[in-house]
């Protein structure tokens, strides 16, 4: 077994020693429980919990193991946490409030008290493969942001350092995994809150290609760009959660019949003789010396391995932006209307229909929720349609045509993830604009739909910098062999947090 | 060039049915001004030869059998209501009396 603390273990070690005996689904519940409660208040990861429902799953969990069920259930007994983006379950069919039902916030005060009557996707496909649901983790308001500091619930803290961000808007999701609080997490990815995290918390993340894991109870921000994925602490564990999480979906419509591959076959640690493409359009002026010298080096890391890596371009990359925020305000600004504080949520009680529209939607949303409604509505609005909306549905185009034809001359694309280490808490939210370029090198992926993961290359300054490697349209398998083999070879895999200061 | 007004904020809020404080439309509007020029730099794009992409998927319609399957049960659909008055939802006065 590793030298590491239990609670900081990886999937594959914890269940490697699940299956020998040598632990209990009880003892790592039990692990990840102690590093929440001991650091709720330095790092609010979570907005609920509830630890007895996770023992008592944990100790069904065990018996499954003692019955030698653990052979080809990679997950069966593993601790994990939902971003408080997915539905749990927590009322019956007669409305009554489950015993260890969680609430459901999506870190807004417009849905405070909210009562899920069914199960997201993600959450029945965790549960069927045995893993253990601790809680929800904190994020930004509606997933929107990229420090996590518009949560209505405080801004949570990055366990490198209690003054920095953790980015987001999954922030709570990948600190959790970096604190040694959950051994995966599930986050949602717009235009980068998967894998914008995962780099400034030293942890693994990926966005999926956009149909591939089902998006039935996330709570929608903008439709045609989300996607759910994971958070783990190695390209190894994440195959596994996402082996479990991949594949059709009745209940969403996006979501593709296509095969799912073994992802963890698929890590074989040899690129020898696959072509990378490095986009030149991803370092620009703004990125710090620190972050371009980490993915420089994890570039060479794999020339040296045998992969051959090719000068690419991708010459709308400077367009991303501003496509982005007029197609992801827009779609959010449709799907936020069903706030009106009729069937659910919050409700200001006003005497006439249309005020009480008015005053539970501008006393129940935050600033950054507010700002992107407006946003998406001046974009929709009569008169500006054409110029904004479809304009930006036009580069959208143009984005997606340029990765694909790099993507049929090279077999992956490598990039940095986020052109920053994590930020001081309070560094950028009153400039909407800075804050959106932390996004600049993630969010071109979702306009063109493919997936990207986050694997970690170093630290800088201390803080952890992240590694972005971007694939063909349901062509998870090269970016995680990639990945993998990067990871072997650099060294960084047993990266941890500093132990907090004892006081 | 991509100054909004006082006057748009206000519409633009009306339309999307969001109460804004005095101080929130100040705000909002320097700052809605600043993205706004940052993101009509996509007028010097050509897009005169390129459709545009509102899915990055090819969707198509999925045919299933008309079957009765299990939904959400009335109460539990009703149970996070603000207000109801079962077996309905209510709301508040959407027409004067009389009208």
């Amino acid at each position: 077994m590793s030298s590491l603390p239990l609670a900081d273990l990886t999937i594959t070690d914890a269940g490697a020693a699940l299956r020998d005996g040598e632990t209990s689904s009880r003892e790592l519940t039990d692990a990840c429980l102690t590093r929440i409660e001991r650091d709720a208040a330095r790092l609010n990861t979570f907005l609920a919990v509830d630890a007895e429902a996770a023992l008592r799953a944990a100790d069904e969990a065990d018996a499954a193991l003692a019955r030698g069920e653990g052979a080809d259930r990679p997950l069966l007994g593993i601790p994990y946490a939902l971003k408080d983006i997915f539905v749990t379950r927590a009322l019956d069919d007669g409305g009554r409030e489950l015993p260890g039902g969680l609430p459901t916030t999506a870190g807004s005060f417009i849905l405070e008290g909210y009562r899920s009557p069914y199960a997201s996707s993600a959450q029945e496909r965790l549960e069927a493969a045995g893993a253990i649901l601790l809680g929800k983790t904190n994020c930004d308001e509606f997933a929107m942001g990229s420090s996590n500091e518009n949560s209505a619930f405080g801004p949570v803290r990055n366990p490198w350092d209690e003054t920095t961000v953790p980015g987001g808007s999954s922030g709570g999701s990948a600190a959790a995994v970096a604190g040694g609080q959950a051994y995966f997490s599930l986050g949602t990815d717009t235009g980068g809150s998967i894998r914008q995290p995962a780099s400034l918390t030293g942890t693994v993340g990926m966005k999926p290609t956009y149909g591939r894991v089902s998006r039935y109870g996330m709570i929608a921000f903008a439709s045609s760009l989300d996607q759910c994925g994971p958070f783990a602490r190695s390209v190894r564990d994440l195959a596994l959660v996402l082996g479990a999480l991949a594949g059709h979906d009745p209940r969403d419509s996006t979501s593709v019949d296509t095969p799912v591959p073994d992802y963890a076959a698929a890590l074989t640690g040899d690129v020898k003789g696959l072509r990378l493409g490095v986009p030149r359009e991803y370092f620009v002026a703004g990125m710090e010396p620190g972050v371009e010298a980490s993915v420089r080096a994890g570039i060479d890391t794999l020339r040296a391995l045998g992969a051959e890596i090719v000068d690419v371009s991708l010459p709308s990359t400077d367009r991303g932006l501003a496509t982005y925020y007029i197609i992801a305000p827009a779609e959010a600004s449709a799907n936020l209307a069903r706030y009106d504080g009729v069937r659910y949520g919050l409700s200001a009680g006003a005497e006439e229909l249309w005020d009480n529209y008015d005053n539970t939607r501008g006393s129940g949303f935050g600033a950054e929720v507010k700002r992107r409604i407006m946003l998406g509505t001046y974009a929709l609005s009569a008169g500006y349609y054409d110029a904004y909306y479809v304009k930006a549905q036009q580069v959208r185009t143009l984005i997606k045509d340029e990765f694909d034809a790099v993507l049929d001359t090279v077999d992956a694309i490598l990039a940095p993830t986020s052109p920053t280490v994590a930020f001081k808490i309070g560094a950028k939210v009153d400039d909407p604009l800075a804050m959106y370029l932390n996004d600049a090198c993630t969010l071109p992926v979702n306009i063109a739909g493919l997936p990207g993961i986050s694997v970690p290359c170093g630290l800088s300054d201390g803080l952890p910098v992240g590694l972005q490697v971007i694939g063909r349209a349901f062509d998870e398998a090269t970016v995680l062999r990639v990945a993998d083999a990067y990871e072997r070879a650099a060294g960084f895999a047993d990266l941890r947090p500093p132990a907090p200061a004892l006081t | 060039m991509a100054s909004i007004s006082r006057a748009d904020v206000e519409h633009v809020a009306r339309l999307a049915r969001l109460h804004l404080t005095d101080d929130e439309i100040d705000r909002m509007q320097s700052q809605l001004s600043n993205i706004l020029e940052a993101i009509e730099t996509l007028r010097d794009v050509d897009t005169s030869q390129v459709g545009p992409t509102a899915s990055v998927i090819q969707l198509e319609n999925v045919m299933r059998d008309d079957e009765v399957r299990p939904g959400l049960t009335r109460e539990a659909a009703l149970a996070n209501a603000p207000l109801r008055d079962d077996p309905f939802l209510r709301v508040p006065t959407v027409l004067e009396e009389g009208r």
